[in-house]
């Protein structure tokens, strides 16, 4: 039996709203992975200690209010710190195309504008996560 | 260092990477779990267990803040369906238990129930003892109350608390029926909702009609877990029933009963695996299905065949 994949779904960041995180939530589910999902609200400190009791092998960040610039970094750096840099960081929500590059050099493996539809994230996860 | 020792030693990424391996029963996880017995069994064990949405995740955030408050440390482990269809599951426990992630003397672990028809996976138990070996002085396992979660809670916590809410139509009085021999306390959650008094007593009603009540009569507290009224009598009432435990011998005897289950599953777990792995091998079913529909054979002698050949 293939290893279970889990993925971590945060939402950072102040705005209220977490439509595109449940949606993504579910379209993991039916994916067949277990999908831990964190609620609102979710400072980079506490998703890094979710990821890491939770073990999951994918952290993905769903943000919409402008703040992903220095919240993705940041979790990437504290997964590192804290020895769990194992786990692959991915991001969606509406992300300028011109920042993509510096969060991908900052260690987020990969974002995923809004229009994509559900499949891309889940085959992206299929294929990067090493089991 | 070896995984074990920073299990010992409460390094929560050792503690949740060995869990891992004991969800998809890797084989490490086992000799792991061997070596960390010894540790295992300091742990107070507490089953939450109710219907979907009654406010169990809610009440554990509050009971652990005021465990915490105690200066004891606690593990959680919240335990949700996983789907039938596609194996996947959400897993959602977490959204009300915020506020701990931070806390160092507090783990959470969120798990689905992957192959384990509503029951308590063996990962589960496995995982209760990961935390245990760790140090944690209470676990607290959430399972939703319906069909076989609830029963397997009871042979897994030593003190198992039901949590009701009030508004949950005619079926409560099945619900009930099923849940009065099981609870050590019952919580009536939501008590700001009409009809909670209502609740408590119908449950002092049917706790009353049970007869194999020992020397502890459970207690029913009200509680309103989103604003933390009650926590502190629930807590108390807890560690009350941990002493009767205790003093009564009951910890003892449940605790050898839980060994018993444990090892009967354990067994049963690896026959079955043998008994499917020759089926498969020899090919069985598809040589005397026609046999069996054409009464040329019946499923009884093929079953003995089967054991026999299996087993002895
Ligand atoms: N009015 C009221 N709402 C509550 C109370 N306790 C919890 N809730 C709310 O009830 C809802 C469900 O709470 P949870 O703690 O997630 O319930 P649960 O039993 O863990 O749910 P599942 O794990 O999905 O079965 C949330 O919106 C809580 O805020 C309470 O005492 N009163
Ligand atoms: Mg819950």
């Amino acid at each position: 039996m293939a290893d279970k994949i889990r993925v971590l779904v945060a939402k950072p960041g102040l705005d209220g709203h977490d439509r595109g995180a449940k949606v993504i939530a579910r379209a993991f589910r039916d994916a067949g992975f277990e999908v831990i999902y964190t609620g609102l609200r979710q400072t980079p400190e506490q998703i890094v200690a979710a990821a890491i009791q939770e073990d999951v092998d994918v952290v993905a960040m769903s943000l919409l209010s402008g703040a992903h610039g220095t919240l993705m970094p940041k979790v990437v750096k504290l997964l590192k710190e804290k020895g769990a840099d194992d786990k692959l960081v991915i991001g969606g929500g509406v992300i300028p195309d011109d920042d993509i590059p510096a969060l991908k050099e900052a260690g987020v493996a990969e974002v995923f504008t809004p229009g994509t539809p559900t499949s891309v994230p889940i085959e992206f996860i299929k294929t990067h996560v090493k089991k | 260092m070896d995984l074990v020792q920073q299990v010992r030693e409460g390094n929560k990424v050792a503690i949740a990477r060995l869990i891992t391996k004991a969800e998809n029963e890797a084989p490490e996880a086992t000799a792991a779990l061997r070596e960390l017995y010894p540790d295992t069994g300091r742990a107070y064990l507490i089953g939450i267990t109710g219907p979907p949405g009654s406010g169990k995740s809610t009440l554990t955030d509050k009971l652990v803040k005021e465990i915490r408050k105690r200066g004891k440390t606690v593990g959680v482990i919240a335990v949700d369906p996983s789907s039938p269809f596609t194996g996947g599951a959400i897993l959602g426990d977490r959204i009300r238990m915020s506020d701990l992630s931070l806390d160092d003397g507090v783990f959470i672990r969120s798990m689905g129930t992957r192959g384990s028809l509503g029951g308590l996976s063996k990962a589960t138990h496995d995982a209760i003892k990961i935390l245990d070996a760790a140090g944690f002085d209470y676990v607290f396992i959430e399972t939703v109350g319906v069909g076989q979660s609830e029963v397997d809670i009871v042979k897994t916590a030593d003190t198992t608390v039901v949590v009701s809410v009030p508004g949950l139509g005619d079926d409560i009085q099945a619900i009930k029926a099923g849940i009065m021999e099981i609870g050590d306390l019952f919580v009536v959650n939501k008590a700001d909702k009409d009809g909670a008094e209502k609740v408590v007593i119908e449950l002092g009603q049917m706790l009353e009609l049970n007869q194999n009540m020992g020397d502890w009569y459970p207690p029913i507290v009200k509680t309103i877990a989103s604003t933390n009224e009650g926590i502190v009598g629930l807590v108390d009432k807890i560690n009350e029933h941990l002493n009767y435990l205790a003093n009564s011998g009951e910890l003892i005897k449940r605790r050898k009963e839980r060994i018993s289950n444990e090892i009967l599953n354990l067994i049963l777990k690896r026959v079955t695996t043998k008994i499917t792995g020759k089926l498969s091998e020899e090919n069985f079913w598809e040589n005397e299905l026609d046999e069996i529909l054409n009464k040329l054979k019946n499923p009884y002698d093929v079953t003995d065949r089967v054991v026999d050949e299996v087993l002895l």
